[in-house]
């Protein structure tokens, strides 16, 4: 309390420098990227109608993306993070591949796999489930890629929440359903949505995985990077006024996130927990601290 | 936590970037063998060619003889789509030829005087059908292809092999359904040799290049698009008298046999 009485910077002067270096390099393309925007027909570029398709289908596969994502990844970081058996740490990292792996490699990975001819295309096949080239497949390649960003950021937030609460809540005779919907989860609430958001983003921009296993189709499968991709070969303008919406997409996706709060508001979230705990659960759970 | 989730957020957003800016190309400077002494060659130095991605097999091996035939010279080749290496080479790219898979972009090229004389057509290419080797489709023909329950892939329009499709789609009055529209050539063939496809419209020199992979199917209608390859020393270029050379060699005897033995056909 008293330390703060003069202004001082945790930071040395030359790591800022670097950093303000680091920045530029992140932000100087995006930059020149919107120099070269034609906005004299930048609205005509991206309301016509094979950029809206693939604006609607990017977003409306992302979603599904990010809905497997949780469905999928919320379990998988609470395995990870709250169990303990034998090579388990080989199989976290092999779950969080997809994160370091060169998409085409997944699109490889998925055809071998999902393919008329995978390992499990017959059995799609016999129950009459078409993937290949089917918008199902783009949702699949999304998923694929973006769910190790919401199980490592959830798994990291499972392991600093601890287990005391839990663990109170458990003696008092809570089940482990209840535990897991009224202590785990609220008190990780705020990484699960930036989780959920880091991977509706990363699902936004997958491109290697999309066109190595779904194909381009307008409306089908051609979502927005695969049509910027295509664009640049015959109307550079419209790739670039394509390219500056889907920036704005994710810039603000991630922004409206870190806005609500859900990120910091972890700590402050806290004595909320005597509140949705149930009353016989009051006193301890809120001695915790 | 924090600084957990603040890490991936900004690892996140970099990777977001990275991908954004993928880009694929691909180059390869072959040995220069020594041993041959048979020619005389004045010639010394380095040079770069931009070749379409669908010399890459050709051009690899024209660029060995060519070093092979003139010891003192280095070939580099940068191999992609015609189209991206056009927006290289007016982006500043150090290119010293160019060989484009179709005259529109080696027109943007001449538009924007960056050649350094008129481009030179060498070769000419043709569409062909592939189709997985058990063709489990049982295509035969061109008009096969619009069948509904035949899964074609061929390229977008935009793109020189889209482009050829839809003339013939044009002449022919068939209309094709296809399941998809890849942005490249080699896009289409990966989903035919995968057998996700049963039917693709590729390059007669695709066909032949992805041997036991996929089967091929001449078609007659296939005369009605018929792309021609220009190549042309760039005005940019600090070798002008090797790339001159090395224009003249891939125009010459033993450049055009190496092309004819890939499939591709005389202008």
């Amino acid at each position: 309390m008293t330390r703060a009485t003069r202004r001082y910077s945790a930071v040395p002067r030359w790591v800022i420098v670097l950093a303000a270096l680091g920045a530029c390099f992140t932000l100087l393309p995006l930059v020149a990227m919107a120099t070269r925007v034609n906005w004299g027909d930048f609205g005509a570029l991206i309301t016509s109608e094979s950029s809206v398709d693939a604006l609607l289908l990017s977003l409306r596969t992302s979603v599904s993306a990010t809905v497997l994502c949780v469905v999928f990844g919320v379990p998988m970081a609470l395995v990870l993070a709250r169990t303990s058996f034998p090579g388990q740490r080989v199989l976290r990292a092999l779950v969080l591949l997809p994160l370091v792996l060169p998409p085409v490699i997944g699109g490889i990975a998925l055809l071998a796999t999902f393919g008329r001819r995978g390992l499990l295309g017959h059995t799609f096949e016999v129950l009459g489930i078409q993937i290949a080239f089917s918008t199902t497949a783009v949702v699949i390649a999304q998923t694929f890629v973006a769910l190790p960003f919401l199980v490592v950021s959830l798994e990291g937030a499972l392991r600093v929440a601890g287990t005391r609460y839990e663990a109170v809540a458990s003696t008092l005779g809570a089940r482990p359903t209840t535990v897991l919907r009224r202590i785990t989860l609220p008190l990780v609430l705020p990484a699960l949505l930036s989780g959920a958001v880091l991977s509706f983003a990363r699902a936004l921009g997958e491109f290697g995985a999309t066109l190595t296993f779904a194909g381009s189709l307008q409306g089908v499968t051609r979502t927005l990077p695969l049509e910027i991709y295509l664009q640049r070969e015959t109307d550079p303008d419209a790739a670039v006024a394509l390219s500056l919406v889907l920036v704005v997409v994710a810039v603000l996706v991630v922004g409206l996130t870190l806005r609500t709060g859900s990120v910091d508001a972890g700590l402050a979230r806290r004595p909320r927990l005597a509140v949705v705990t149930p009353a016989r659960e009051t006193h301890s759970a809120a001695d915790g601290s | 936590m924090r600084t957990s989730t603040r890490f991936i957020a900004g690892l996140a957003l970099s990777l977001a970037v990275v991908a954004g800016t993928a880009a694929c190309s691909s180059s390869s400077s072959p040995d220069s063998s020594s041993s041959d002494t048979a020619t005389t060659s004045s010639l010394s130095g380095s040079i770069t060619v931009f070749a379409a991605a669908s010399l890459k097999g050709t051009f690899t091996d024209l660029a060995a003889s060519f070093e092979k035939a003139n010891p003192d010279v280095k070939v580099a080749l940068s191999f992609a789509g015609s189209s991206d290496l056009v927006t290289q080479i007016t982006e500043g790219a150090p290119a010293d030829v160019f060989a484009s898979a179709d005259t529109k972009n080696m027109t943007k090229l001449t538009d924007a005087s960056l050649t350094a004389s008129d481009p030179v057509n060498f070769a000419t290419n043709t569409l062909e059908i592939a189709v997985p080797t058990d063709n489990p489709a049982s295509v035969a023909s061109f008009q096969d292809l619009a069948k509904a329950d035949v899964k074609t892939v061929i390229c977008a329009p935009a793109v020189p092999c889209g482009a050829a499709a839809l003339k013939i789609e044009t002449a022919t009055g068939v209309t094709l359904k296809p399941v998809s529209e890849e942005s490249s050539v080699t896009d289409v063939l990966g989903k035919v040799t995968s057998g996700e496809a049963d039917a693709g419209l590729v390059y007669v020199t695709d066909i032949k290049a992805a041997g036991d992979t996929v089967k091929g199917i001449t078609f007659p209608e296939s005369s009605e698009a018929v792309n021609t390859y220009p190549i042309a020393t760039l005005k940019d270029s600090k070798e002008s008298a090797i790339a001159d050379a090395f224009v003249a060699y891939v125009t010459g005897t033993v450049g055009q046999g190496v092309l004819a033995d890939a499939g591709f056909a005389k202008p």
